[in-house]
């Protein structure tokens, strides 16, 4: 390493230490740009494949309403897949590549969304457990040091709040409803509870990329710490609207000040994770075929822009073009 | 007159309802993240119109019916939306294409309704023209862009063109209900604005290097509750919770 190298890290080190963010145009390690470009695009890509799973009650929603808001849900990660692909783009790689990763299965998303949304109540769950999980994740994350990213979670954060409130009162309405509406609601909770418990990834002792991460403040506090915190904040809200989360292990611990809880079964973790969970192929089929049946349309904005750019060029006085 | 008042705004609004329903399929499967959103977006604005004109025709009916009741409980022959509206996505093209032919009238449409002696539709309509300029602006654009892009994108927009032209002259024909309701000032004169809507999307057709087919059958039947067979689906799909769980709460 050359002197001028070692002084770059110096100085990128003492920015993560003083909590200076470090900006697209700074200096930053290699191994620093990959991970980064490994986890915004990770998110990025779960955004773009959570749509999926509550895109499939959009024409199927039981009211207006109801239709109204799950259609400003999904848009709104779409929105979100779009900061995060920009922010992942200010690190050196284009948006076609990082599709090519996401359709390839080269690059992950998070897996939650390799489950089917089988009822109504599913809906519900999603946003309740699932939103509820990605914002505990995700807080920690405005205090990122990578700019770009910090700022996008920022914005990301604050819709998330809000479908997670709206998740939750999707199933408020079901638990105040019908028997068959509360036993809708109870389903979605069993099936969802232990995929969102994952969604924390592998306990801390298992972690590969935990130690780094918290170096580079990417991560702030641990898997497992963070899923701690979902379990302490989810089991007073389903005690409220009366639902029992499907643990038989999860009790309030006094010395402790927080709840135990039961083992996940890691064999399923890795089963999907791996690509073998029940929507993993209909998923990444669902994101290539509408990025292949796109491509004409791209092709053509493509062309018809470089056109109108041709004419303009065509119709400017000599002075100004040269 | 209280009858014709409400069928008419369901007329209108079955418009908005089906074709919101038909783009909010389209979620999540956009050719670019970019066109998903504004698909969407257009889908929100549709719906969002929808519920203002249920709303309305749900307080003239009285008897507690609501903006649900008329969104998911009336049968296939009840709803009275233009057939154009429920065609299929199809490939982009054809979605592009039936958003702007739709666009196009729909824009005119209300800037009449605006000045009916209806105050409350009038409203409706004040608020839905500045959501529907952008609509017409946004699928203008994609018609000239595709149109005039590649020689794939070109042919796909003169099919997609070809298909849908025979479904625009039906809404111009005036039922019953819009005509009572235009004698009462209330309702729009569709034949009045026929010139301007040629003129229009001519205009930007041609821009696109595209052409309007010589047609001497036209298609109907719609607006009289006579669908396609596509109608039974997009209903089954949309009903499908109430139907299987009446008299719920959501």
């Amino acid at each position: 390493m050359s002197q001028k190298e070692i002084n770059l890290l110096e100085d990128f080190e003492q920015k993560i230490k003083d909590d200076v963010k470090i900006e697209p145009k700074n200096w930053m390690p290699e191994k620093y740009r990959k991970t980064h470009i490994r986890q915004i695009s990770q998110h990025a890509h779960s955004e773009i494949v959570g749509m999926l799973p509550e895109g499939n009650w959009v024409s199927r929603a039981p009211t207006l309403r109801r239709k109204v808001a799950l259609l400003a849900k999904v848009q709104d990660e779409a929105g979100h897949g779009l900061y995060l692909y920009s922010a992942a783009e200010t690190l050196g790689i284009t948006r076609d590549e990082l599709f090519e990763q996401l359709h390839s299965g080269k690059a992950k998303y998070s897996s939650i969304f390799n489950y089917p949304t089988v009822t109504w109540a599913d809906i519900g769950a999603i946003g309740w457990l699932v939103d509820g999980a990605a914002i505990i994740n995700q807080v920690m994350l405005t205090n990122t040091s990578y700019g770009p990213y910090a700022r996008a979670m920022v914005r990301i954060c604050k819709e998330e709040s809000f479908h997670q409130r709206q998740g939750y009162e999707i199933m408020m309405t079901l638990c105040n409803g019908t028997e068959e509406q509360k036993e809708m609601a109870q389903d979605a909770l069993n099936r969802w509870w232990w995929p969102s418990m994952m969604m924390f990834g592998p306990t801390d002792a298992e972690s590969t990329h935990t130690a780094q991460s918290m170096e580079w403040k990417l991560k702030r506090k641990t898997n497992d710490e963070l899923r701690q915190m979902f379990v302490d904040q989810t089991k007073p809200q389903a005690d409220l609207i009366g639902l029992t989360i499907p643990d038989k292990d999860l009790k309030w611990n006094e010395e402790r000040g927080k709840h135990d809880f039961g083992e996940i079964d890691w064999e399923e973790f890795w089963q999907v994770v791996k690509g073998h969970g029940p929507c993993n192929k209909e998923r990444i089929a669902a994101r290539v075929k509408a990025y292949d049946e796109g491509k004409w349309v791209r092709d053509a904005a493509m062309a018809y822009a470089e056109k109108q750019a041709q004419k303009e060029a065509a119709t400017q006085p000599i002075s100004k073009t040269a | 007159m209280k009858e014709n008042l409400i069928k008419y705004i369901l007329g209108i609004a079955d418009n908005s309802l089906i074709l919101g329903q038909r783009l909010s399929e389209l979620c999540g499967h956009g050719p670019s993240l970019e066109t998903d959103i504004a698909l969407t977006n257009i889908s929100l604005d549709l719906l969002g119109q929808t519920r203002s004109y249920f709303q309305y025709a749900a307080k003239l009916k009285g008897e507690n019916t609501t903006e649900d009741d008329l969104a998911f409980l009336r049968k296939e022959r009840q709803y009275l939306n233009a057939l154009l509206v429920e065609q299929p996505n199809g490939d982009f093209a054809h979605t592009i294409v039936r958003q702007f032919l739709f666009d196009g009238f729909h824009l005119l449409f209300l800037e009449q309704l605006r000045t009916c002696a209806d105050t409350q539709l009038a409203a409706i309509a004040e608020k839905s023209i500045k959501e529907v300029k952008y609509h017409f602006r946004f699928s203008s654009e994609w018609v000239k862009r595709l149109g005039d892009g590649t020689e794939e994108s070109h042919e796909k927009m003169q099919v997609a063109i070809n298909d849908l032209w025979i479904f625009t002259n039906e809404l111009f024909l005036m039922t019953d209900a819009e005509t009572a309701m235009h004698r009462e000032g209330i309702g729009v004169d569709l034949e009045s604005l026929r010139a301007d809507y040629q003129e229009q999307i001519s205009e930007i057709v041609e821009e696109a290097t595209l052409q309007i087919p010589e047609t001497k059958y036209w298609q109907k039947g719609g607006k009289q509750g006579i669908h396609s067979e596509q109608m039974g689906y997009i209903l089954a799909d949309m009903q499908y919770m109430q139907r299987a769980y009446p008299n719920m709460q959501w």
